[in-house]
């Protein structure tokens, strides 16, 4: 089988005004120079910082209710995950919640911020931040532990109105 | 003999089984909670109701018993409002805390919550409290609030065990399941009432919290408790074995098994006291070594002394293809004394699944081993030459003489003891040499019941020397999708090789030219040395296992 041949460009002549060169790099120079006189919007990032929304979904942390956490380590956010990046090990504790997570680790070299976790989670336990600057000297930097996941109720309070408002 | 119809599908049956029994061997679908095939029917759970022609109202299915002609309806709009309403009612105080429960993933009443439910409640009231975390007994914890009443457990132990110990005490909405008082849940089947339990009401307190069923893999083999041989899965996660849980097998151990194969049997093997490596004793102490080192350091023992000089220990706790090489290996060297220890406990049986014999394997031990030149010789006999000093190298294989009364004192008489071992011991701390080898949970191979019964036993938990996805092994999506820097797949693995593969390379150190590759192909001389094993294969053998070819009716004992 013979494959069709690709068109043939045929590549239009320059005009008149074109061929004088000089009226073309003027009309350029009159393009940049109106634009340095419209308003900025670059932001001079590492000391400008930009404040996400409640909607935004940084990196997911977990909810800490009167200083425990409302994780019962039921194990769906790391079953739902796409990146297998959580791990968990539940384990039995004294009080009426009778499960709790012993280990709670997320890699966060392997998530993807999809916010399935949150989703998935029957206690409102994991939920996505604002927090999406994130830097690693090594790998093993990047599996958050349990005290590095943890934040207060009132902290996350704006996300934790926001899903109840979208649920 | 007697024609119904079930769904439009024209069925011929014998004698007078019930609908259910009939659906399900049909392939029919039929929910059911309290009805279990080796128990008698109570018919309380309600889930399992069907339409019958003529008769007035929805009878249960499990009860019923079928006449000719019959017309059952399972999936007509009665029947599936009416196992909606039966649902409805089931949840209207069973807790909605699946996510705590240990039995979500593998339960009847969430399966079923999903396939037969309308997915809504009417009820707006508080739910009934009842304990939770009540200790039944020294295996069981209840959760009674879960509990649906369906009378499984109370009937398993009624029948199965005849030991009757749980009662349901209260009425209505309040019943509760409790031990009779001054009693526990502590009969030797009591954790066979957590598989039965359709719910999360019976949990196991070894395994409660431990792991979610979705993040293990199972594997199928053989329990290692005793020479019965119950058929189990064993479940593995992260290369660390978390439970077992009986796997029906009707000509074994049936639905069942004991709570001391489930409990004490697995735990060696990731026990902090594993083997890793072989090691040899070096001015007194034994140091860590490779596996060349210590061939080669064996393979000069071997030489240095005669055939009569060498006593030979194989082990009814390895498997057929290990006794089989190591009597030959030995028969090579000259070794006349070649025998077994016995770990006969008759304390231990009993008239249901237990045997006497503490070894899964003496039969097959004693069939692959025994019918190579001289029979076994007994421990006590080979402690005797010892003490008389004719002996002076003993090779031990997966087994501990430290059960063997007089050993300890023959000790300074040997001048070189071998031990293939996977766990320290009494043998290992005196030996010479020790080589680390597989644990059952680690290799492949077969093993020979009490009834005679040939079984495969198949590796469950990787070695150095395994991968997972390339040796055949059972994967969990965490095995599948893992990669080697992540820390959930990195579960000790340790330096051991199985008993007939070490012993296959010390057998070409001396020039024996074997070219066994794997236990199979080990299996394979067996079946054409062995007339016992006539006819088998790993195939034929499957998941159920299949008779020796001579099964003799008095199990023969170890070390006799």
């Amino acid at each position: 089988m013979t494959r069709p041949l690709p068109p043939i460009v045929h590549r239009k002549d320059l005009t008149f005004w074109q061929k004088l060169y000089i009226p073309e790099i003027v009309r350029g120079l009159k393009i940049t120079i109106t634009q340095m006189f419209r308003p900025k919007f670059t932001r001079q990032y590492p000391e400008e910082r930009w404040v996400p929304g409640a909607a935004f979904r940084g990196r997911p942390v977990l909810v800490e209710e009167s200083g425990v956490e409302r994780c019962v380590a039921c194990g769906l956010c790391s079953r739902v995950c796409p990146a297998l990046a959580i791990e968990v090990q539940a384990s039995e504790s004294p009080y009426w919640k009778e499960r709790y997570p012993v280990k709670f680790e997320i890699n966060m070299l392997r998530c993807i911020f999809c916010g399935f976790c949150e989703e998935v989670c029957p206690e409102e336990a994991i939920i996505m931040s604002k927090e999406f600057e994130l830097t690693f000297h090594s790998q093993e930097d990047a599996i958050f532990p349990k005290e590095k996941l943890l934040k207060s109720k009132e902290e996350m309070k704006e996300r934790l109105d926001y899903l109840r408002a979208n649920r | 003999m007697a024609t119904i119809t079930i769904d439009g599908k024209q069925i011929e049956v014998e004698g007078r089984p019930t609908v259910m029994q009939v659906a399900l061997a049909n392939g029919i679908q039929i929910p059911q909670f309290c009805w279990h095939p080796r128990l008698s029917i109570a018919g309380n759970c309600r889930i399992c109701l069907v339409e019958i022609e003529k008769m007035p109202k929805l009878a249960i299915s499990c009860q019923t018993t079928v006449s000719d002609g019959m017309v059952v309806r399972t999936t007509s709009e009665k029947v599936i409002n009416a196992r909606e309403a039966v649902m409805e009612f089931l949840l209207i105080n069973h807790p909605l805390d699946c996510p705590i429960c240990d039995e979500a993933g593998e339960c009847k009443l969430q399966d079923y919550a999903y396939q037969h439910s309308a997915g809504v409640s009417r009820f707006e009231f508080d739910k009934v409290r009842k304990p939770k975390r009540v200790e039944l007994g020294p295996r069981v914890t209840l959760d009674t609030e879960r509990c649906i009443m369906c009378s499984r457990c109370i009937r398993f132990c009624d029948e199965i065990v005849k030991t009757p110990q749980l009662v349901f005490t209260k009425r209505g909405d309040h019943v509760e399941l409790t031990t009779f008082p001054g009693e526990k849940l502590d009969n030797p089947y009591s954790m066979n009432t957590i598989d039965l339990c359709p719910v999360g009401a019976l949990t196991s307190t070894d395994f409660r919290f431990k792991s979610r069923v979705w993040e293990m893999s199972s594997t199928p083999t053989i329990c290692q408790g005793c020479s019965r041989g119950c058929n189990v899965h064993m479940w593995v996660r992260n290369n660390q074995i978390m439970r077992l849980t009986p796997r029906l097998n009707p000509d074994v151990n049936d639905y069942w098994m004991c709570d001391h194969g489930r409990l004490n049997t697995f735990k060696s093997v990731n026990a902090g006291d594993r083997i890793h490596g072989p090691m040899i004793r070096k001015e007194g102490q034994l140091v860590e070594v490779g596996w060349d080192e210590a061939v080669a350091s064996l393979v000069s023992n071997l030489k240095s002394f005669r055939g009569g000089e060498i006593a030979a220990i194989g082990s009814a706790y390895a498997t057929n293809e290990d006794n089989y090489i190591f009597r030959r290996l030995m028969t090579h060297v000259g070794v006349e004394n070649f025998g077994f220890l016995s770990h006969i406990d008759e304390g231990r049986a009993d008239d249901f699944l237990v045997t006497a014999d503490r070894t899964p394997n003496s039969l097959g031990a004693n069939l692959v081993a025994g019918q190579q030149g001289r029979a076994p010789a007994d421990a006590e006999s080979i402690i005797g030459k010892i003490a008389a000093g004719q002996i002076k190298m003993l090779y031990v294989m997966d087994d501990d003489l430290g059960s063997v009364p007089g050993f300890e004192d023959v000790l300074p008489k040997l001048e070189i003891l071998v031990v293939h071992a996977s766990n320290h011991s009494l043998t290992t701390r005196n030996a010479d040499i020790v080589l680390a080898s597989s644990t059952y949970a680690e290799k492949n191979g077969t093993m020979v019941n009490v009834t005679g019964r040939v079984q495969r036993i198949k590796p469950a938990v990787a070695t150095l020397y395994d991968e997972r996805s390339l040796d055949g092994f059972s994967m969990s999506r965490w095995d599948k999708f893992g990669a080697h820097n992540d820390r959930w797949t990195r579960g000790q693995k340790f330096d051991v090789k199985e008993s007939w593969r070490i012993l296959v390379g010390l057998g070409n150190a001396i020039g024996l030219k074997w070219k066994y590759a794997n236990s199979q192909e080990v299996f394979a001389e067996i079946v054409a040395k062995i007339p016992a094993f006539r006819g088998l294969s790993y195939a034929s053998i499957g998941r159920s296992g299949a008779p020796v070819r001579t099964p003799s009716e008095k199990p023969v004992a170890a070390g006799t």
